[in-house]
């Protein structure tokens, strides 16, 4: 890969990382309303489908959705508002961590409803083909969501209308407290393409040059013109499934220990840099003062959002019909 | 009395349940361990096949609950939270709301649909949205939403042992809200309401979360001398017009209060009823006051202006403390 492009990579993964850090930590001193989801350690499936897409292409995400929205460009303190509720936030405050979106790049929206997103993605492809346009949509879901009905209505209906559409399914190998294996009996979600006539590939998730890699050629099979295909990105949940779950876990362990200790073994982040600095493409400093950087903006996006105000009465009212 | 939450309450009636009988079982995503805790413990003492974690697959789960209920058992749903059940919504509207009907009596569904409903925690839209009038409007659905500790344990039991589906709503902020809990079994009539507070002035009538808005709207109003009626429906569907009428032709004035869409809505139900049954007792005309008919916003300052408040309650209650008597030949 040429420097600049991995240097667009490392940077899309490292500001999710730093921002989801900063996010972490001020929903622990209570300061965010409301659920939060976190996308530490799966960053390198959202870096690296989205570092091949264009402003113009399309993204429908998830309730773990801050991932997605920065890894397709999007504005640190438009987002934090956001979680904070303020109106200066990009949904006036409407929306929060589950529903956030930033439609002027593509970013359809964040999305509470477990499964939600997925049909809206095949719209968007819908949309592109309908119009002519190369544009492509991606949808970003779970493994927890390859068992909701519009999961599988969506693929075979993408298939069907040979649709620009790539499923990515970031199997972080839980849906909440709940194993993958225990909830489905296959492994490989992958496998679910084959029954609806589309390709199905596994990538490592925490790989993030793999993971551009296998989304290169779905991204080309959808421009071209020839359909939909499911990609299964394994990876790993550093976190608890919501922030503060142990408070209403009351002490009950749920994460299998071997896939704890392999979550900890494949940082996405460190997986990168550590192939940045064995390769000799990007110099050390670089990456130390790009670091320096996207702190800095993590820091300028929570006074942004501290200072600005709360939506009124007037916000309540807008927005409904045209 | 021992105290106990609202949750453990829920507890208590599971277990209760699955221990009496044999044919009960409780399903959905993560209830052995219990995401709000109302399903905990309960894997411990009944094992893998009375207490059935599913994959997340809402149509599925709330369909085949009606399979089994239809073939024998008496399944609880756990459905998280209520804006899940618009994915169940299919098999709940088109199945368990019209098979015994349509099918001419040949089977009945004794099973329990459980969520939590309404807002308030700041969860956003997509979990915060009541359903509750949904469900009100389908035939052979009843619709039970508790408002303390006691009265969804005694509720919930009878849920269970109804042999009409159920929705069971109880609500996501009263949680942790205690109370005298019997540690006997028992369980409370549905369809049956429960004055909460007396007053001759007005009635208020209520559920879940609004109850508690309306005791709180009552004690402030008795500050400036107006005792207001608390009526807790208990049961949505059906619900006591009885008691309600009864309380109305004492008082002669009449707030509907309900955490849901003005439009076709719990408080526009029982205002049409009241307006329609109980016409010449009134001295005011009846109010409704219901969520701003938007969805619910994430952001808590908003939140607070969809959901109604107690200040809307006493502004209501000035509002028609002031009517005069309409007047009438
Ligand atoms: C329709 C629906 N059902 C259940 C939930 C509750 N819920 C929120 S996230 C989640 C787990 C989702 O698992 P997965 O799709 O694997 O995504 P992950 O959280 O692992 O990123 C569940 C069950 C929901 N939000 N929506
Ligand atoms: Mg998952």
């Amino acid at each position: 890969m040429e420097p600049n492009k991995l240097l667009d990579l490392y940077t899309r993964i490292l500001r999710i990382r730093r921002f989801e850090e900063q996010v972490g930590t001020l929903f622990a001193q209570g300061q965010l309303p409301g659920f939060v989801h976190l996308y530490i350690g799966e960053e390198a499936v959202g870096a690296g489908v989205c570092a091949l897409l264009r402003d113009d292409d399309y993204i429908v995400s998830t309730h773990r959705g801050h991932g997605h929205v920065l890894a397709k460009g999007g504005d640190m303190q438009r987002m934090m508002a956001e979680l904070f509720g303020k109106r200066t936030g990009y949904c006036k405050g409407k929306g929060g961590s589950m529903h956030i979106a930033d439609f002027s790049i593509g970013m359809l929206g964040a999305c509470g409803i477990v499964g939600g997103g997925i049909p809206v993605a095949v719209g968007a492809g819908l949309s592109a083909k309908t119009r002519g346009t190369d544009q492509v949509a991606v949808s970003f879901f779970g493994d927890g969501a390859a068992n909701e009905g519009s999961f599988h209505e969506s693929l075979n209906l993408a298939s069907a209308l040979a649709l620009p559409v790539l499923f990515v399914c970031e199997n972080n190998q839980y849906g909440e407290f709940t194993p993958a294996i225990h909830a489905m009996n296959i492994r490989d979600i992958a496998l679910r393409a084959q029954g609806y006539g589309i390709p199905g590939v596994i990538v490592d998730g925490t790989d993030a040059l793999a993971v551009y890699d296998v989304a290169q050629e779905a991204v080309a099979r959808a421009r071209r013109g020839a359909g939909p295909t499911l990609i299964e990105a394994k990876t790993h949940r550093r976190g608890g499934h919501a922030e503060g779950e142990e408070a209403f876990l009351g002490g009950q362990q749920y994460r299998l220990a071997d896939e704890l200790a392999a979550a900890r073994r494949n940082d996405p982040l460190l997986k990168l840099h550590t192939f940045i600095v064995e390769s000799g493409l990007i110099p050390l400093e670089t990456l130390e003062t790009l670091d320096h950087e996207i702190t800095q903006a993590v820091t300028d996006a929570v006074a942004f959002a501290r200072a600005s105000e709360a939506p009124d009465e007037a916000i309540l009212y807008e927005d409904t019909w045209v | 009395m021992p105290r106990k939450s609202y949750i453990a309450a829920i507890q208590a009636a599971l277990a209760e349940e699955l221990r009496q009988d044999p044919n009960v079982i409780l399903i959905g995503e993560d209830v052995r361990l219990g995401v709000f805790a109302g399903t905990r413990g309960l894997h411990a003492e009944f094992g893998d096949s009375r207490i059935v974690d599913t994959p997340i697959s809402e149509l599925g789960v709330a369909g085949a609950g009606i399979g089994a209920a239809a073939t024998g058992l008496r399944p609880v749903v756990d459905l998280m939270f209520g804006t899940f059940l618009y994915l169940a919504f299919d098999q709940i509207a088109n199945q368990a709301a019209a098979m015994r009907y349509m099918f001419g009596g040949q089977t009945r569904l004794p099973i329990v649909f459980m969520t939590q409903n309404g807002g308030g925690i700041g969860a956003g839209p997509h979990h915060s949205q009541p359903v509750h009038p949904f469900f009100m409007n389908l035939p052979l659905i009843k619709v039970v939403m508790p408002s303390t500790p006691y009265d969804v344990k005694g509720l919930l039991k009878a849920a269970i042992r109804d042999d009409n589906p159920v929705v069971f709503l109880n609500h996501l902020s009263l949680g942790s809200q205690r109370g005298e809990v019997p540690d006997e079994a028992y369980t409370l009539p549905l369809g049956k309401a429960e004055i909460k507070r007396a007053g001759r002035d007005l009635t208020v009538v209520a559920a879940g979360l609004m109850v508690h808005h309306a005791l709180k709207a009552a004690a402030e109003l008795a500050e400036s001398g107006i005792e207001a009626e608390v009526v807790d429906l208990r049961t949505l569907k059906p619900w006591d017009e009885e008691t309600v009428l009864a309380s109305v032709e004492r008082t002669g004035r009449c707030i509907c209060v309900d955490e849901s869409y003005p439009v076709c809505g719990g408080a526009s139900e029982w205002a049409a009823c009241i307006s329609e049954k109980a016409f010449y007792a009134l001295k005011a005309p009846v109010q409704r006051i219901s969520n701003a008919h938007v969805p619910i916003p994430f952001s808590p300052t908003l939140e607070k202006m969809v959901i109604p408040q107690p200040a809307a309650i006493v502004a209501a209650a000035h509002r028609v403390m002031a009517t005069t008597q309409i007047e009438r030949n």
